[in-house]
């Protein structure tokens, strides 16, 4: 028997996490008898704030200040991860498939990845025309690390017999990097991509509060200079949204390209 | 399948393999292997496991290199994996991101590009012969263990190889399938004549299924015994009954039975 999505228990236990969440930050702003969290707003202030055709800060859904900055994190977000997805899946394939190659990169990335994206703020205004590339080129560092270090584990975990099988029917190595390898390596290379998505934002937000013009890091800095608390919350909010609607677009491509994994999912299930 | 050209005559010679291992010391697992596979015939080859099986097929198939000796392909010596001898792997090798169909076709297309419309109309035929024709465009991690064996034995055959390869086939399959697989496979080996090296740690199945049962002992392992199966063919299960297959058994099991007191021993 089927049951429908919003009468199934899932559905109710879901929004029940969200209204638990609600009433906890009501309840800490309130009632909670310290000073510091009673000055932050409540929900009903922030979705006030948020959905108010006239913001008592400036920024609201009715407002076009707030799209623009939406914007430009979006933006800065999908430049950096294609770049990272066009840059870092190429050079994991090869790191995986080339034991040569891969003695050569290893080395240089175990010691690049380590350095924490923001440390590399400074150098990245230095260097590159223009504040826009620099917070670009620091969001795309880390998404860029995490997609080559996943697709590097995907190509070496793909199963000997899978290349030996693949030898035995005569296949060249293009066959094998379209047949084999690419296939082989989709599942961790999505998993890399999700964490690319995530540690994205991460970065971004971040890179946007210390060196940027617009963009949701940057609302959300602005808004605790100028003292204007529902906007920090309503600009964490969106970076939340668009978090979670860029990792369900990657999980949906994902799901796409691998049908045979859904399918045979949904055999044992 | 044409009967007329019975190629495939593997002569194997004085094989020797060590696994070398960083910072151990290495691993002799092949001593003087040396046999020949006649063609047509299906050769089984038997030990305990552990006992360099899967080594000898990887050299066989040319996936790994003997450290001494040679393995001659209808007199041309092996050095790399090639499509006249094709392997079954004990985990079936079927990718898991293509279909059955995508599966079968790929040794043709890997080939040649041009040849579609003929490579599918041949998998076709293979597919409705094993019973998997309505599973086509199914993936195997939807197939259940005996119709990806099936799949997988159609990936080889429609390359016409000269030798096939099993390792340990029908393993991990329950009882009830292995022996519908045993009997399948027996018919179609029977139809064929394809040469084949069936490896196996089963005396049973090795017993109904061969023409030739080589047994691997020893440390480092090489050829023991080679025992004639001259249990009449076509063979249904009836011939486990015989006479003839008892004196086979009894004959394996006293050579096994040493192999094993030996390895026990030597272990202690």
């Amino acid at each position: 028997m089927k049951t429908s999505w919003w009468t199934s228990r899932k559905f109710w236990l879901m929004w029940a996490g969200y209204a638990g969440a609600i009433a906890m930050w009501y309840a800490s702003v309130k009632w909670l008898p310290i000073a510091s969290f009673n000055r932050l707003p409540d929900p009903w202030a922030v979705a006030r704030e948020w959905f108010s055709p006239h913001p008592a800060f400036g920024v609201s859904v009715f407002t076009p200040v707030y799209y623009v900055h939406i914007f430009y994190s979006v933006y800065r977000a999908t430049a950096a991860f294609l770049l990272a997805v066009l840059l870092g899946v190429p050079l994991g394939i090869l790191m995986g498939w080339s034991r040569t190659f891969d003695t050569y990169a290893s080395a240089l990335v175990g010691l690049l990845r380590p350095i924490p994206p923001l440390a590399w703020i400074p150098l990245a205004i230095l260097i590159f025309p223009g504040i826009e590339i620099a917070v670009i080129y620091v969001t795309f560092l880390v998404a860029f690390f995490a997609t080559v270090m996943n697709t590097y584990v995907g190509v070496k975990s793909i199963d000997p017999d899978y290349f030996r099988a693949a030898a035995s029917l005569g296949s060249k190595p293009r066959d094998v990097l379209r047949h084999v390898i690419i296939p082989g390596a989709l599942p961790n290379i999505f998993t890399g991509l999700q964490i690319a998505m995530g540690a994205a934002w991460f970065s971004l937000a971040a890179g946007e509060m210390i060196a940027a013009q617009y963009g949701l890091g940057f609302m959300i800095f602005e808004s605790y200079n100028l003292i204007q608390f529902p906007t920090i919350v309503i600009g964490m909010a969106t970076l939340g949204i668009a978090g979670f609607i860029s990792s369900a677009l990657i999980r949906v491509v994902g799901n796409r390209l691998m049908r045979w994994r859904v399918q045979s999912f949904g055999m044992k299930g | 399948m044409n009967t007329a050209a019975l190629k495939g005559e593997l002569t194997v010679k004085g094989l020797r393999k060590w696994y070398h291992r960083r910072d151990q010391a290495p691993v002799h697992v092949l001593e003087d292997c040396s046999f020949r596979i006649e063609p047509g015939k299906l050769t089984v080859v038997m030990g305990t496991s552990g006992c360099g099986k899967s080594t000898l097929a990887y050299i066989l198939c040319g996936y790994i290199g003997p450290d001494e000796g040679q393995v001659l392909m209808d007199g041309q010596p092996v050095k790399e994996p090639g499509s006249d001898r094709i392997m079954v792997f004990q985990e079936t090798a079927l990718w898991p991101w293509m279909t059955v169909m995508e599966n079968v076709v790929f040794g043709p297309l890997a080939k040649s590009r041009a040849g579609r419309d003929e490579a599918t109309r041949k998998a076709l035929e293979l597919l409705r012969k094993f019973g998997l024709s309505e599973f086509k465009d199914k993936y195997p991690g939807q197939l259940s263990g005996g119709m990806k064996r099936r799949a997988e034995l159609a990936q080889a055959l429609i390359n016409s190889p000269k030798l096939m390869v099993l390792d340990e086939p029908f393993r991990g399959l329950d009882v009830m399938t292995r022996e519908l697989m045993q009997e399948y496979y027996i018919k179609l080996f029977e139809e064929t004549r394809l040469t084949t090296v069936f490896i196996t740690s089963e005396l049973e199945e090795a017993i109904f299924l061969a023409d030739r049962i080589l047994i691997m002992g020893g440390t480092p392992s090489r050829i023991v015994r080679s025992l004639e199966v001259d249990l009449p063919r076509p063979r249904t299960f009836d011939v486990l009954a015989t006479e003839r297959y008892l004196e086979i058994k009894k004959e394996a099991l006293e050579v096994l039975y040493g192999e094993s007191m030996q390895q026990q021993t030597m272990a202690c």
